[in-house]
């Protein structure tokens, strides 16, 4: 490997009072957000925070693109799922709430196998390798219908066995509570990992693999024990998921969920730890509420994640430190500038959203009629000049996104270098 | 022995598919680093094309235009997005390319919608190649075309073989000759050769290198989109087959050793035979491997196709990680 080493890691922008705060507004969040909705949401946004910031173990710090990762979470669902179907029968004793933990346990076990076979490369192979062995195990599980339940999927009830320090898990709002805990203590544990001399080193082995192995330390061993690490916690989730949903189908191992981890943890941003949780935070609201909204939503997540990759490779997460630190900086002289951008984009991007919602409504919805609902406009579809004039306005601010760009383009850079993902230039072939 | 033939050649027409696939994902991987996620976007795209043509212009002229579009699309992609991100190391492009996949399957869906679409081969292809008869008047005889209804009187004694399998061999096997040809014997595939191994002095002497790796990405989609225009019209078109086939290409390029051609040719054949025997000779898993018990005794070896490919990698890794053909690097 030739090349300079990768970014310096960042200190983690967080302190004792930003996780005191955090921790508050974590317990106090059910008095505001009491419907059943809010409640959903928080605790399905908890389980994919816990995912995603293990994805990023991976990903962010140790430069590791798996496209594999929901066998970790999967697996850990089933293994929970069929404890508490064991639970339920009266065959087997164990407080529900410790269920989560013996998803992590299935995870971890899953990942020093599979992790194993996968970490003996690096870069793009290992990326192969992941996507080969999730195939792999979302196929076996097809299989295995008795196992993992077929297209059925397998189901249990969580209201059962003796309750645990007070949880019996009937209502929302405790298991929301239960969720939280877990949040909060594998996001402190995932924190405290990367300060563990494990964690400094996976962050070596990312920038500089050779210069690891030089002063005696295995790289692959390095990437099998954070593999393992990453696995543990992506089976926590799984077991969390596993106790809300009272279901765990096929998809819980499937290359869709993969990737999803994968698109929300970039969105986010890997190279800060507080980047995957915004991304976590995207995936639940978008999910839940984005695909109720438009049925495009797709295609903007593609458009999104791609613009992320090539513009804003730290994600939002990157954006947002970047904007933090600009404030103390030439922050005024910018302000203007930043603003003719934000309104381009804003012209470009609604240009095209509604280009594409009313493609969408002709494929789609043509026999609901021609009048489209957008943005509080009422848009008719089989009307030419609509169609013109919001390509105008794309194309619009498309031409004043590239006049600006020269402007831009001196200050991107501590941003760019805060933001390298995985390898430095030149990394193995 | 009919069924063994029938399946031999069918394993070689798919896992010559296969490897029309693999070579551009290969081609582009080894001189650009780049582990493009979008190929099997742009095979699915290929055979949208190819019959979105194939309606005003007919199946031959589409089968030469619609890999060309689309290497055009590729090269374009490759010019706006993928150099911008190259800088910064292959994973960003992997993330650039896994975002088109999933930005061209949706366009897809889209554009020609969620169902299948019915994009049959020409009349010319849609006969019988060869009719073998068994126990026929002359014995075992092999028939070019239908064989005549008097021999096939008889039930399960003829065992056609359909024309449009061969010729998805035999375009295969033409396009990678050409590419062979093409890298090793012009003046512009030496250049190419050259700037995969010594890209800095190809630069100094005067080669524009981005040019290159441009329309290098651009031919590796194009050859994706000709196996999808002939993949299309022999199986079926529809949104799914991008993801039918997007795993198998990257375990055929880990097991064939990555970055080797050879390697990826061994491996497609591999597993292109390895699916079609466990389909075409479906027993149960009881039959070869006795002491199976529980639900593996249950299976059958069709039901087992599926996950061979998979498992054929992780013997592959465990018991030589560089690949079939690949050269030992860590």
């Amino acid at each position: 490997m030739r090349g300079q080493p990768g970014p310096d890691p960042e200190p983690p922008p967080a302190s004792l009072r930003a996780w005191a705060l955090s921790a508050l507004c974590v317990v106090l969040a059910p008095l505001v957000l009491d419907s059943g909705l809010s409640m959903t949401l928080l605790s399905q946004m908890g389980i994919a925070i816990i995912a995603c910031l293990s994805y990023n173990i991976l990903l962010g710090q140790g430069g590791m693109l798996s496209f594999g990762h929901a066998v970790y979470t999967g697996l850990g669902a089933y293994l929970a799922i069929h404890a508490l179907a064991a639970i339920n029968q009266g065959i087997w004793w164990l407080p529900v709430s410790l269920l989560p933990l013996l998803g992590g346990l299935a995870g971890l076990v899953a990942a020093a196998v599979l992790g194993f076979l996968a970490t003996r490369k690096s870069g793009t192979v290992f990326a192969m390798i992941t996507l080969g062995l999730a195939e792999l195990v979302g196929a076996l599980a097809l299989m295995f219908p008795t196992v993992f339940g077929g297209e059925a999927g397998v189901s249990a009830n969580r209201v059962s066995g003796p309750a645990f320090a007070g949880f019996d898990l009937a209502s929302d709002l405790q298991v929301y509570y239960l969720i939280a805990a877990y949040t909060l203590v594998c996001v402190a544990a995932m924190y405290a990992f990367t300060a563990t001399p494990l964690g400094r080193l996976l962050n070596a082995v990312r920038d500089n693999a050779q210069r690891v192995a030089f002063i005696g330390y295995d790289p692959q061993r390095v990437r099998h024990l954070a593999f393992v690490v990453s696995g543990f916690f992506a089976g926590v989730a799984g077991g969390l998921a596993a106790l809300v949903f009272e279901f765990v189908g096929p998809e819980a191992l499937g290359a869709a969920r993969s990737g999803s981890y994968l698109l929300f943890t970039v969105l986010g941003g890997t190279t800060f730890f507080f980047g995957p949780v915004i991304g976590a935070v995207l995936m639940v609201l978008s999910q839940v509420l984005l695909s109720e909204l438009t049925r495009a939503w797709l295609l903007y997540l593609g458009l999104a994640f791609l613009f992320t990759v090539l513009l804003a490779p730290g994600g939002l997460a990157g954006v947002l430190v970047h904007l933090g630190r600009s404030r103390r900086g030439p922050w005024r002289q910018r302000l203007p500038v930043l603003a003719a951008l934000a309104l381009a984009g804003a012209l470009a991007g609604s240009g095209a959203a509604a280009l594409l919602e009313m493609l969408y409504h002709r494929q789609l919805d043509a026999a609901l009629g021609l009048e489209l609902r957008f943005l509080g406009l009422r848009l008719d579809v089989g009307d030419p000049t609509i169609w013109a004039g919001a390509a105008f306005a794309c194309a619009a601010g498309m031409v004043l996104l590239i006049r600006l760009r020269p402007t831009v383009r001196g200050w991107s850079d501590p941003q760019a270098q805060a933001s390298g993902i995985g390898a430095p230039p030149g990394g193995q072939r | 022995m009919a069924l063994l033939l029938v399946s031999l050649v069918n394993g070689l027409s798919y896992g010559l598919l296969l490897f029309l696939l693999s070579a551009g994902l290969t081609l582009i991987f080894s001189m650009m680093g780049v582990l493009n996620f979008a190929h099997a976007g742009f095979y699915m795209l290929g055979a949208y094309f190819g019959y979105t043509l194939a309606g005003p212009l007919g199946f031959w002229p589409a089968l030469v235009l619609a890999p060309l579009l689309v290497g055009v699309l590729g090269a374009l992609f490759e010019r706006w997005a993928l150099r911008h991100v190259h800088p910064m190391g292959h994973v960003p492009e992997l993330l650039a390319t896994f975002g088109l996949s999933f930005i061209l399957l949706e366009l897809v869906q889209l554009v020609w919608g969620r169902a299948p679409v019915s994009f049959m081969p020409p009349p010319e292809l849609q006969g019988t190649a060869f009719t073998l008869v068994q126990g026929g008047e002359g014995g075992d005889m092999l028939w070019w075309g239908a064989a005549p209804a008097d021999q096939c009187a008889e039930v399960n004694r003829c065992t056609p073989f359909p024309m449009n399998r061969l010729f998805m061999g035999a375009v295969a096997l033409l396009a990678l000759g050409g590419l062979w040809l093409l890298l090793s014997r012009t003046r512009i595939g030496l250049v190419i050769r050259a700037a995969q191994s010594q890209p800095h002095m190809v630069r100094a002497l005067g080669h524009d290198l981005p040019l290159i790796l441009m329309l290098v990405f651009g031919a590796g989609t194009a050859l994706a989109a000709l196996a999808g225009v002939i993949g299309g019209s022999t199986f079926v078109t529809e949104p799914a087959m991008a993801a039918g086939v997007g795993s198998i290409i990257f375990v055929v390029v880990v097991v064939g050793g990555v970055g080797s051609l050879g390697g990826a040719f061994l491996a497609s054949l591999l597993i292109g035979l390895l699916q079609t025997f466990a389909i075409g000779f479906d027993m149960p898993l009881r039959d070869l491997w006795p002491s199976a018990s529980g639900a593996l005794a249950r299976l059958t070896l069709a039901q087992l196709a599926p996950v061979l490919p998979y498992l054929l990698l992780v013997l592959v890794l465990v018991f030589r990680p560089q690949g079939l053909l690949g050269r030992r690097v860590d």
